[in-house]
């Protein structure tokens, strides 16, 4: 084999996963190369987003990184409510008492800013080991000798050998897809997340949300605003601005051929939301994310030979009713990860490091946080088509309704939303999210009238306003099948593409062909956001764009 | 020869700054030089480039050299900055103002000289291709040509063997693209650098180094006075005969504008395929055509 560099580790991606497990690394004095695609850590990411540390956690990110709350973050969560709505009708629940189960603080974020901040603090430490922080570098692969893994290959570099490599890579993982642990198959295994930033004074937000300037606030919707697409969104509030967003299960939004950026603006509109932003409203920057779902996909074994892998490109995250729960998780894997080579080094077994991780991560109870057994175990009933359709009858029956309306039943459900126990046997279907959360609505709510002035801008206005460095010539992703039953559904499911929009990524075409008319999908990567949704419901070759090419977003 | 104390020099000099906002012309279209800003010559960026290469792959020490008024102190943080040249030397004196190509180049054999006795032998001097002012791409050669050294031209591609003391490089040949050859030279050596010349950081650690070395000249180009080396005619102990204006052979009798192109010209329009409009055509280019056979 020819010579190639050699670090003792290779942590691809400076996320929470990656500069946790770098951190870690450097502080065992282990040298440590981090490799990172953006033009800066957080430039790829996007996150609602509240990081948690929870009190039953190995490690939290405070733990690691020292002054992170102050520096990177932005307002801690003092106030969090759900709300459930029937059309005009909303009924509002405290969720204090779940949100501050097992919770130590949790804090808004943006990534840009976060993670770039993470980044600096890596290479800080990484330096001291003979590594260092390197952006504008894509990891393309898994470098093997006589079929066992052992280094990775870089579109930027030669490659490098290690004798760990920490895939970090995200949701899109290329790395866990490399070595097999990871597949893009199924909509059902995957949420999308669609998100904008919206510029607000400190002060204003203080006035609007009745808060003190170190305090914030988390609201979340569920109900009828989405139609039948199960989901739902979110409002968090951030130093000088909110990040409102929606969240849906990917099948849904492909069964319900809706539109993401729809969904959004539908939230954005909804009278409710005319008591935080006025008139006055300005989106600052459009973003969207998939996210794995960990009961379904977090892997048990995430480990081949000297890889492991961490946060989302292991399926780590923890989705489950209004919880939504990713980055703590990553850090608290990319840390024990960094322990686990630790105290296997220079065991001649390759696999010995991941077989450890995989045990510390069912130890330290965080494997049973993603997965957990009581969801297994109701999902095999919830989850079917005749159940959910038995319960949701009874549901919307006179008899249901009254059952869910009455007053009783209003302090019933308040702790039943709080109760982290009942909280992760939620099955997904449209009950959870839809029928229950609208009869709740309609029951128990009030009748709201605010007027809303807000007016979301276009989708073409969105993409306009993103940051690009297009790889001209060089499209990272290759649709495969041109047929709409193959791939039709990108048109809708992708956050930026729409039917009868020109400007996207997907368009949907009606090409005349010898006499008869064949409607093809076409594909132009430029308006990419990379959140990898037509990966997982079109035919596509999917690849990330080179170091530092693609979207750049300055918020995350 | 121990790794990493490979010694370069980068030659630059300031010129006004073209670029549009910054420049000034007055109303018969002469450069105003005193409203103009003087910045590091634009092509000299590109031998800037090949010696930070070399520094990123083989560590050592970049000093850089320019000969000019006690302003291109400036030009010189302004390299410090882009090469992160470790250290900065000016040629400055009364006496070296009005230098054409030749005393310039006497003067910074004179300078690199010095520097050899006094600070450390040279293995390689890096310089632009020509300036954006002059143009003349004169200067590099003479100069090599005053160190009897080799010099490399027109290069896009270095590679450099610090053990065998060679370096090999790409050149373009005759300027023409689709032409390249491959040479080697001992060092030391004078690297003259295309435009099309591109750094290549393909091993991690040269781009750790890469970033190490840029943080470390942040802090360095913020006091560049503390790295600022002035030598005077006197330092360099130069023949006043031989530098400055009566040292300068070059005569520049006077300085025509270029000709507006008339903006209104005849065209007629012909048809390719029209046998007799054609042959008229060929019949009217015929005289210019003169002289070909000769």
């Amino acid at each position: 084999m020819t010579e190639y560099e050699h670090y003792e580790a290779v942590v691809v991606g400076c996320g929470p996963g990656g500069a946790a497990a770098a951190a870690r690394l450097a502080d065992h004095g282990v040298e440590t190369l981090v490799l990172e695609r953006g033009t800066e850590a957080g430039s790829k990411n996007v996150s609602g987003g509240l990081i948690y540390a929870e009190e039953s956690a190995p490690y939290t990110i405070d733990d690691l990184f020292e002054g992170f709350r102050e520096e990177a973050g932005e307002r801690p969560v003092t106030d969090y409510h759900i709300h459930n709505i029937a059309e005009n009708s909303v009924k509002t629940y405290d969720l204090s008492d779940l949100h501050e189960d097992d919770t130590d603080w949790c804090d808004a974020v943006l990534r840009r800013k976060m993670d770039s901040w993470l980044e600096r603090r890596v290479h800080e430490k990484t330096s001291e080991t003979g590594g260092g922080v390197l952006t504008n570098v894509r990891v393309n692969g898994l470098l093997r000798d006589g079929g066992e893994i052992v280094g990775v290959t870089c579109d930027e570099l030669d490659p490098i050998k290690a004798d760990l490599i920490v895939g970090a890579d995200g949701v899109n993982s290329e790395l866990a897809r490399d070595a097999g642990l990871m597949d893009w198959e199924e909509p059902d295994e995957w949420f999308q997340g669609v998100k904008a930033v919206v510029d607000m004074e400190p002060d204003v937000i203080d006035d609007r949300f009745d808060i003190e300037p170190d305090e914030g606030a988390a609201h979340l919707f569920s109900g009828d605003l989405f139609e039948d697409v199960r989901g739902g969104g979110f409002l968090y509030t951030n130093e000088d601005s909110l990040s409102i967003g929606t969240v849906f299960h990917l099948d849904s939004l492909v069964e319900q051929e809706a539109e993401p950026h729809e969904l959004l603006d539908a939230l954005l509109t909804h009278p409710l939301l005319a008591q935080w932003v006025r008139d006055d409203y300005h989106e600052r920057e459009y973003a969207a994310k998939l996210v794995p779902d960990s009961k379904k996909v977090a892997h048990e074994e995430p480990y081949r030979d000297r890889l492991v892998l961490v946060g989302d490109a292991a399926g780590q995250m923890q989705a489950q009713g209004p919880i939504i729960k990713g980055m703590n998780h990553a850090v608290t894997a990319g840390a024990l990860a960094a322990d686990a080579f630790v105290v296997t080094r220079g065991n001649t077994d390759s696999e010995a490091v991941g077989r450890r991780y995989a045990q510390m991560l069912e130890k330290s109870g965080t494997m049973d946080k993603l997965r957990p057994r009581r969801y297994e175990i109701s999902r095999t009933l919830g989850e079917r088509d005749a159940v959910t359709n038995v319960v949701e009858r009874v549901l919307e029956s006179p008899v249901g309704s009254v059952a869910i309306g009455n007053p009783i039943a209003n302090r019933l459900l308040k702790r039943a939303y709080n109760s982290p126990f009942l909280v992760s046997m939620l099955p997904d279907t449209k009950t959870g999210y839809v029928t229950l959360p609208s009869i709740i609505g309609e029951e128990h709510g009030r009748s709201i009238h605010w007027e809303n002035e807000i007016e979301p801008p276009t989708l073409e206005e969105r993409i306009g306003d993103l940051t690009y460095d297009t790889d001209i010539g060089n499209p990272h992703i290759e649709l495969r099948d041109e047929s709409v039953e193959a791939s039709g559904a990108a048109v809708h499911a992708c956050p930026v593409s729409a039917e009868d929009f020109g400007g996207g990524c997907y368009r949907s075409e009606t090409v005349a062909t010898n006499g008869s008319e064949e409607t093809l999908v076409s594909l132009d990567t430029q308006p990419c956001i990379e959140c990898g949704t037509c990966a997982v419901v079109a035919d596509t070759d999917w690849e990330h764009p080179r170091g530092g090419k693609g979207v750049e977003y300055r918020e995350g | 020869m121990v790794e990493g104390s490979m010694r370069s020099i980068v030659l630059t000099k300031g010129v006004p700054d073209f670029s549009e906002g910054a420049v000034s012309f007055d109303e018969d279209g002469h450069l105003e030089r005193g409203k103009t800003p003087t910045v590091m010559n634009p092509n000299d960026g590109f031998a800037v480039r090949a010696a930070l290469q070399t520094k990123v792959r083989h560590g050592g020490h970049v000093s850089g050299m320019s000969m000019g008024p006690p302003g291109y102190a400036d030009v010189l943080k302004e390299a410090m900055g882009s090469v992160y040249t470790d250290d900065s030397y000016l040629l400055s004196d009364r006496e070296l103002a009005a230098s054409d190509t030749w005393a310039t180049a006497i003067t910074l054999s004179a300078g690199l000289e010095k520097y050899q006795e006094e600070v450390g032998e040279i293995d390689l001097v890096f310089a632009g291709f020509k300036s954006a002012d002059g143009e003349t791409g004169q200067t590099g050669p003479q100069t090599a040509w005053a160190m009897d050294w080799p010099i490399v031209t027109h290069v896009l591609a270095l590679d450099i063997d610090p053990d065998e003391r060679t370096l090999r490089a790409k050149r373009l040949v005759e300027g023409d693209r689709d032409e390249i050859e491959t040479v080697e030279a001992p060092l030391p050596c004078f690297v003259v650098t295309d435009p099309e010349f591109q750094p290549t950081y393909r091993k991690a650690s040269h781009r750790l180094t890469h970033k190490r070395l840029r943080a470390e000249t942040e802090e360095r180009a913020a006091d560049h006075d503390d790295h600022l080396t002035t030598w005077s005619q006197e330092d360099l102990n130069l023949d006043p005969d031989y530098i400055g204006l009566d040292g300068s052979p070059t005569i520049v009798s006077s300085v025509d504008p270029i000709p507006k192109a008339p903006s209104e010209r005849e065209a007629t329009m012909v048809d390719p395929d029209e046998e007799t409009e054609m042959s008229e055509v060929l019949e009217e280019m015929q005289p210019y055509a003169a002289g070909a056979g000769d």
